[in-house]
């Protein structure tokens, strides 16, 4: 048992955080958010020659052959810096769907572009009434002379604006919340019958409402009618890289709002001098090592495939949510009116925890599967390993 | 990154089982649980334990620790904890063996550790004063050097399991004209010395356990002192990171909510059982929650400590956040057994009252509000990570 990373996974976070260091200062950062699509395409193919983009893929796809603890190193650096590039959505998401569930002749061609940072891609797995029920999916796919024909409608589509290449989760059978009958489909976002509405995030990144009225489908990732297991399984690789880029997000935010305690003066003397605040700085460090202390559960859980993982990631998605708020909402607070301002990064920090929260299902959903899942049968003395 | 466990750690783990198997017996825990016979209880537990090789794992191998990796440390307080036996009494093993063997000379070495090994002898800690709680380096209890010996005068509270100890270890002042913490000093005395009375203190749980310990006069020897005159502080804030581990009570936290959460599966409101009422899964979960996380920041600390470094800074959480979840546990199961939990069972059975736990359920809770004031209150807790983990 051990929590350290290995000599690779410390190269990977000291290059992130040389990166950040040198492109990601908050005028930067806001000039990188300004851009068409929210982030720089001068960013990703640097991200491409430096192997970034590899790092999930197995190495038979060119990849890095990495797991979840790379990954986890990536993102949590990411976070800190609240990088702007779309790692979750195209290679995460749709990078993982692919390797997960594509044809080999999709993967040999669409694996190594993401590699190369020529391919952009995107999700759709939402729609207007969906919530967080990943089943609940009214979009349809028919086969029609053999081929797939996609109608319906999906939202908040993150990265949905440069995607070249975009899966939808779509029903060919079952009622509208059944886990059978999910068709998972590989479209081209230039498609005829393909509109896309696209607007921004609270956090600066893009996203897209898409229509499909009778969009040829270029190909099933999965099985037909068995996209669900597919899904669920990327859904919670995603939910454990999310994890980990907010607890960047989240150390760094209380970074600012110690420095800032230590600094701001008010009666004489600074701000952190006085117990109250110093009770609340203690709780948001308290809460900050909570995530900590379940994404290395979750992550080693995964990463070694005990039966504990599944409780972990949920555990750990929850608390993400939970300390998000309490740490985005003391942050603004102790940065007094400053914290109001898009003078600071502070309300960004915010905003992108609160929409973390909201993916893939938030604190209080997330909770409920929980619930369910330990409430389910007595337990036995489980160890955690 | 890694919490596998090897082949070695899977042999050790039905070591640990078998051992729990063959010792923690329904008898031993029986006498345990009696408050008549407690202290015999413990003591046989102990002695097995001593025998096994295993009652301070954390001492050094020359003195007779174990050399566990944090991992068999995580096994054995697991299985442990799973199986229902008792943590060894902290107060000679954990809490004075480890400034003996940090600070003691040889001669105390020999003198004292074998006997706390073999639990020959029953320590408890002299720290509180009725002036000096939370701001304990303002303690009165003055020693005052009289050719080889010491004279004590004062008293020590919150003394728990005084009326069994035969050995106490104080902190007392020995200089006021300085700084308030220097003037302390580490001092290991025999109960049985003519002046110490002790008082015991009837406590909100129905129990005595606490007790006032009166020092009129009482004469100690020199050799008994630990270290340097005034440096006791310095010796007793050695012991906090030991201390702050063994209050988180961790894997005990784990079993007990396993136990809430089956007796409330078994509570049922109008046909429908209590696991299934939303507000009490929220909150049960909301508690499991957070001991999945405490969990794995004890054993980051654990790993910490193992591989020869520092414990991090999330070690100072331990106490706060361990002592809160054994509350909110407690809080539970207290509404798990509803109009019960204001019941005295006395001496009724638990088939005459009409309920198993709730006897348990109450006095845990009471007692249980001790663990956020003693070992530093929490509040006094978040001063200190306020001050030397945040820099405040």
């Amino acid at each position: 048992m051990n929590f350290n990373l290995s000599e690779e996974q410390n190269q990977i976070r000291d290059s992130i955080a040389r990166f950040v260091q040198e492109n990601y200062a908050f005028d930067q950062r806001n000039a990188v958010v300004a851009l068409e699509h929210g982030f720089s395409e001068q960013h990703w193919q640097q991200f491409a020659e430096l192997g970034w983009l590899s790092i999930p893929f197995a190495e038979e796809q060119g990849g890095f052959g990495g797991g979840p603890v790379d990954t986890m190193v990536l993102m949590q650096e990411f976070g800190r810096g609240l990088v702007a590039e779309p790692y979750l959505a195209t290679v995460l998401l749709f990078g993982g769907l692919l390797q997960a569930g594509a044809s080999e002749a999709i993967q040999g061609e669409y694996i190594p572009a993401i590699i190369g940072g020529e391919l952009q891609g995107a999700f759709a797995y939402l729609e207007r009434q969906s919530r967080y029920a990943l089943t609940d999916i009214t979009t349809t796919a028919e086969q029609k002379d053999g081929k797939w024909i996609v109608n319906g409608e999906k939202t908040v589509v993150l990265n949905g604006g440069a995607a070249q290449k975009i899966i939808v989760a779509a029903r060919s059978a079952g009622e509208q919340a059944d886990e059978s009958g999910i068709t998972l489909l590989l479209v081209d976002a230039g498609s005829a019958g393909l509109e896309r509405t696209l607007y921004r995030m609270t956090d600066g990144q893009e996203a897209a409402n898409i229509t499909l009225s009778n969009v040829e489908a270029k190909a099933v990732i999965g099985s037909p009618g068995e996209g669900y297991g597919l899904m669920a399984s990327i859904v919670d690789e995603a939910r454990l890289a999310l994890c980990a880029n907010a607890l960047g997000a989240l150390e760094s935010l209380n970074a600012q709002t110690l420095d800032y305690c230590k600094t701001r003066e008010q009666f004489g003397v600074a701000i952190g001098s006085f117990q109250a605040l110093q009770h609340r700085l203690v709780d948001m460090f308290g809460a900050c090592e909570n995530v900590k202390s379940l994404l290395y559960r979750a992550v080693c859980a995964v990463q070694d495939g005990t039966e504990d993982a599944q409780r972990s990631l949920l555990a750990l998605k929850v608390m993400v949510g939970r300390a998000g708020k309490l740490i985005g909402g003391e942050a603004i607070q102790l940065h007094g009116g400053m914290g109001m301002t898009d003078e600071l990064s502070v309300g960004f920090y915010v905003k992108h925890l609160m929409i973390i929260n909201t993916l893939f299902g938030d604190a209080d959903y997330t909770q409920q599967l929980f619930a369910q899942l330990v409430n389910a049968a007595p337990q036995a003395g489980s160890a955690a390993a | 990154m890694h919490t596998r466990f090897s082949e070695e750690d899977l042999a050790f783990q039905a070591e640990v089982r078998q051992f729990l198997r063959e010792n923690w017996t329904s008898e031993l825990a029986a006498t345990c649980a009696n408050r008549a016979t407690m202290k015999e209880g413990i003591e046989e537990w102990q002695r097995r334990l001593y025998k096994q090789g295993w009652v301070a794992p954390h001492w050094p191998v020359e003195h007779g620790g174990t050399d566990w990796t944090v991992t068999q440390t995580f096994i054995y307080n697991s299985e442990r904890a799973a199986a229902g036996a008792p943590e060894v009494m902290p107060f000679g093993v954990t809490m004075v063996a480890s400034v003996i063997i940090a600070y003691g000379n040889d001669a105390q070495k020999a003198r004292f550790l074998p006997r706390i090994l073999k639990s020959e002898d029953w320590w408890c800690q002299g720290y509180s004063e009725p002036g000096a709680g939370s701001d304990l380096a303002s303690l009165k209890t003055r020693a005052d050097l009289d050719g080889d010996e010491y004279i004590i005068n004062g008293s020590k509270i919150w003394t728990t399991y005084a009326q069994y100890a035969n050995w106490i270890f104080c902190l007392v002042r020995t200089d006021s004209s300085g700084r308030k913490q220097e003037g302390i000093t580490f001092l290991l005395i025999d109960m049985n010395t003519p002046g110490i009375t002790v008082r015991p203190i009837q406590t909100i749980d129905g129990f005595h356990h606490l007790n006032e310990v009166f020092f009129d006069n009482v004469r100690v020897p020199v050799e008994n002192r630990i270290g340097e005159e005034g440096k006791g502080w310095t010796y007793a804030k050695s012991l906090l990171v030991q201390e702050r581990l063994s209050i988180a009570e961790v894997a005990d936290s784990k079993r007990a909510l396993t136990e809430v959460r089956e007796e409330a599966r078994a509570e049922v409101n109008g046909g429908v059982s209590l696991l299934e009422d939303p507000l009490f899964a929220k909150r049960l979960t909301d508690i499991e929650i957070r001991l999945m996380a405490l969990e794995y920041t004890e054993l980051r600390a654990l790993a910490s400590i193992a591989e020869g470094k520092e414990p991090g800074p999330e070690s100072s959480l331990l106490k706060l956040q361990g002592t809160e979840v054994q509350q909110a546990i407690q809080e539970l199961r207290m509404d798990v057994a509803a109009y019960y939990s204001g019941t005295l069972q006395g001496d009724l059975s638990a088939e005459q009252l009409g309920h198993d736990y709730a006897d348990t359920a109450q006095k845990s809770y009471f007692r249980g509000r001790a663990s956020s004031i003693y070992g530093g209150s929490n509040e006094v807790q978040k001063n200190i990570t306020a001050k030397y983990v945040l820099g405040l």
